[in-house]
């Protein structure tokens, strides 16, 4: 057999792409998903609001409905594909880089990605309605654990495969990021005691929409407190969504691509991820917790962006003229 | 069986039209009646049920094509009749035979129009329908090509006239494209009608992509000892996207785009995340104009500068060669008899559709004694528009095409209506005739290969002799019975 030539620069580009935009469409349920079981009676447009501040989407948001009602935002998110964080904008993203994929990825892969596509695309406004839209989110959680799946058994494991797992990875840390900061942006109206059983709620919201509740109780005191929960999600090293889980693995992938096959250009994007893993490792969740949170998961997202950039500079993007893009393969941090 | 089932093919009825899965023929070895039994036996509820699934299949797949609207971007399939399209060995030797002479033939053309020109001296072929010709390229002259081979894939349009002889309708020597529907085509039947095919000895199709690699392989530069080959795609949003995906797997080479590629010191580069990898052959699947903008299009952003001048200097192959174009013209097509007799010294196997060229004085003589009964054609560049059909024509609209002939007789040819061959089509209305052509695919390296059978076009509109896609088209299976083998059915007298 020869030896493969390496990958084309695009391809790289759009695997990472593609993996982060469907890791993004999971997320963006699981942000929902705790969204509606954080609301509660007579608050419910502050709890779905805090969904459009994490996103950083206030001012497309107004643009577009005005008055913040919960129905609004869910539209915003589930239905309308114009709303570049909607999960119907993240799946066609996603599509669009597969399409440009075809060549490489298995048959299988495009073939549940082209029909979970259809299927996104065509939501209903019925299906924000009541119980309905937790069988939406579900459905839609489950249609992305399906390609994850489907990619785990039938890529190939050569240099795509790692940069296919890079933008995964990157996505979800962020988006882990985010999910913990629902919490700031949800203000708890009760009196002590009360609110400490309401929070209490609340952060084990959190664990179920990360999939972490249960190995959170394995591994955390009987009474727990707000910290356990932040250290859990920020630091746990064997917990699959726990941003440290998700750098240690960045890492490792890096790692392939310079040891396997001979990419120093990974330099730059290994430090940037050394340096957030240390800074998580130093991080004193107890006083984080107590305040200062926001702006520790505010530090850690750009250091993402960051370390995305470096991965981008020294594969793709240094090459390609952003001019020459055709619409539609512009892609969104 | 309990329930009895009516027979399908009731009033299906072929007219004075040859039945590609009725009409009786020697070599069939009673393979087409075994399939009109089979389908028979399935019933039109089943046949429909499974029709339905395999097109739903074809769309999952991606197996599509892409029309662009000003909102959005629709997937279409090509619609798919899942009845197949019977060729018996005997008739594949013949076509096989034949496609491979007019390759032949048009690869002589181009050598010899861009070098010596011998057949426009020796007045075989007007020289100004070939140096005046929009698809004549001057980059072209004097320059050599590996195995004097222009057209590396080439896809020769056939139809069958109501005798069942086999014509030629139209060369495509650019980058003609449908190959991928044929081996697609091909899964779907089996994946969806295996009942239909069991002990039938049928011509494989998967070897198009080995087959394509390995000449393009051959044609690279002397110099690559492990060619790299590429195809290069307009991109996703190209409507021809899948097919170019499917070539791209079925070789194991990278697709890539114009922005993939650099030129630097006449050698082509892909840009690669290890950085530039050289490249030596380039199936390419955009037009000459869009190749290079430095030399032909400066608009082009679909290209890559330089290309042409790395092609001219030896360092990289491309397929198909540059200026091809002036060989499928229709102009040009009028003489293919006469071609292939000039530079093979053999009569054409295949022959024309009967054509008669209006700049001759007697082909513009005929022309008008029988315009009611012609149709008639504008020859070069406008090809689609002006045609008259003139048993379908009104008295004035004859009498405009008159006028047209008189003034510009070198700019028409006129050909007899064509009744095409037809095939039964699972219609709205039950099983149908509907008419068929053929296209082949060859390719060429250092010697011509044909893919046995080809794209099977069906018009599915009642009467209609219009295959293409873009007009109700839609496409079957190709089956080449393989040679000697028996085609009944062994298994079970129900089959």
């Amino acid at each position: 057999m020869n030896l493969a030539p390496p990958l084309l620069a695009r391809y790289a580009e759009s695997l990472f792409w593609m993996a982060r935009y469907l890791e993004r469409v999971e997320n963006i349920a699981r942000l929902i998903e705790v969204t509606y079981t954080f609301e509660s009676p007579g608050r419910e447009s502050e709890s779905w609001y805090a969904l459009v501040r994490i996103n950083a989407d206030e001012e497309s948001f107004s643009q577009a409905h005005g008055v913040a009602d919960p129905e609004a935002i869910k539209h915003f998110y589930l239905i309308e594909a114009d709303n570049p964080t909607s999960i119907p904008a993240a799946i066609e993203a996603a599509r669009t880089n597969a399409r440009v994929l075809r060549p490489l990825i298995s048959t299988e892969m495009w073939k549940q990605l082209n029909q979970f596509h259809h299927a996104l695309t065509a939501i209903s406004p019925a299906e924000l309605e009541g119980d309905a839209l937790s069988r939406l989110t579900d459905r839609i959680r489950e249609g992305v654990q399906a390609q994850t799946g489907i990619t785990e058994g039938t890529f190939f494991r050569d240099q795509s495969w790692h940069f296919h797992e890079l933008g995964r990875l990157i996505e979800r840390a962020d988006q882990t990021t985010r999910l913990l900061d629902i919490k700031f942006h949800v203000l708890v109206p009760y009196a002590r005691e009360e609110r400490r059983v309401v929070e209490l709620t609340q952060w084990g919201s959190v664990l179920r929409a990360a999939a972490g509740y249960h190995a959170f109780r394995r591994v955390a005191p009987v009474d727990f407190s707000p910290a356990d929960v932040v250290a859990f999600l920020l630091t746990d090293g064997s917990f699959p969504r726990s941003v440290r889980l998700c750098l240690e693995e960045i890492e490792r992938h890096l790692v392939s691509l310079r040891i396997r096959y001979g990419l120093g250009g990974t330099r730059a994007a290994l430090e940037r991820a050394e340096e957030m893993r240390a800074l998580i490792g130093s991080a004193e969740v107890e006083r984080l917790s107590a305040g200062g949170l926001h702006a520790f998961l505010d530090n850690l997202q750009s250091k993402l962006i960051l370390l995305a950039a470096e991965i981008g500079t020294a594969f793709f993007r240094d090459w390609r003229p952003l001019a020459t893009e055709p619409a539609g393969q512009q892609q969104t941090a | 069986m309990d329930v009895a089932v009516e027979d399908p093919f009731l009033g299906y009825d072929c007219g004075p039209f040859f039945c590609e899965l009725g009409t009786e023929r020697e070599g069939d070895k009673g393979a087409a009646a075994a399939i009109r039994r089979r389908i028979a036996a399935l019933g039109l509820g089943t046949l429909r049920a499974r029709a339905r699934a395999a097109e739903t299949d074809l769309f999952n797949l991606g197996i599509t094509f892409t029309v662009y609207s000003e909102a959005n971007a629709i997937d279409r399939i090509l619609p798919f009749d899942c009845i197949p399209r019977l060729i018996t060995a005997g008739e594949w030797a013949h076509l096989d035979r034949g496609v491979r002479q007019r390759v032949a033939a048009l690869n002589a053309f181009l050598e010899d129009i861009y070098h010596a020109r011998h057949i426009l001296k020796d007045g075989v072929v007007p020289a100004e329908l070939v140096l005046g010709n929009a698809n004549y390229r001057p980059e072209m002259e004097e320059f050599p090509v590996r195995f004097g081979t222009y057209v590396h894939i080439a896809g020769i349009d056939i139809v069958r006239d109501e005798a069942g002889e086999f014509r030629v309708l139209e060369d495509n020597a650019r980058t003609p494209s449908g190959v991928s529907y044929v081996v697609e085509n091909r899964h779907l039947m089996l994946r969806a009608f295996p009942d239909l095919m069991a002990g039938m000895r049928l011509a494989p199709v998967d070897d198009y992509g080995q087959r394509l690699r390995a000449a393009l392989s051959e044609i690279a530069p002397d110099a690559a000892l492990d060619p790299q080959v590429v195809l290069l795609s307009p991109g996703i949003y190209n409507s021809a996207y899948f097919e170019h995906v499917f070539l791209a797997r079925e070789m194991g080479v990278p697709l890539v785009e114009g922005r993939d590629l650099s030129v630097e010191d006449d050698r082509v580069f892909m840009q690669t995340i290890a950085g530039p990898r050289p490249v030596h052959t380039i199936y390419r699947r955009i037009g000459d104009d869009f190749l290079d903008p430095t030399v032909f299009r400066p608009d082009s952003l679909l290209g890559v500068p330089g290309l042409i001048g790395a092609w001219r200097r030896g360092h990289v192959a491309l397929a198909n060669a540059v200026g091809t174009g002036v060989a499928d013209d229709k102009a040009i097509y009028a003489y293919m008899p006469r071609i292939i007799r000039y530079y093979l010294g053999e009569e054409a196997i295949l022959p024309n559709v009967e054509t008669h060229i209006c700049r001759e004085a007697m082909g513009l003589a005929y022309t008008l004694d029988h315009l009611a009964d012609l149709v008639v054609k504008p020859v070069g560049e406008s090809g689609g528009y002006g045609i008259t059909i003139g048993p379908r024509a009104s008295v004035a609209e004859l009498e405009r095409a008159r006028a047209a002939l008189t003034a510009d007789p070198a700019n028409w040819i006129s050909q007899p209506m064509v009744g095409l061959s037809v095939g039964p089509t699972l219609c709205e209305e039950g099983i149908r005739a509907r008419h068929l052509d053929l296209r082949p695919f060859a390719v060429t390296g250092r010697e011509t290969w044909v893919l046995p059978g080809g794209l099977t076009r069906v018009a599915l509109k009642q009467g209609s002799l219009i295959v293409n896609s873009s007009q109700g088209g839609g496409s079957k299976d190709t089956w080449v019975l393989a040679d000697g083998a028996p085609n009944g059915a062994p298994n079970g007298a129900s089959a």
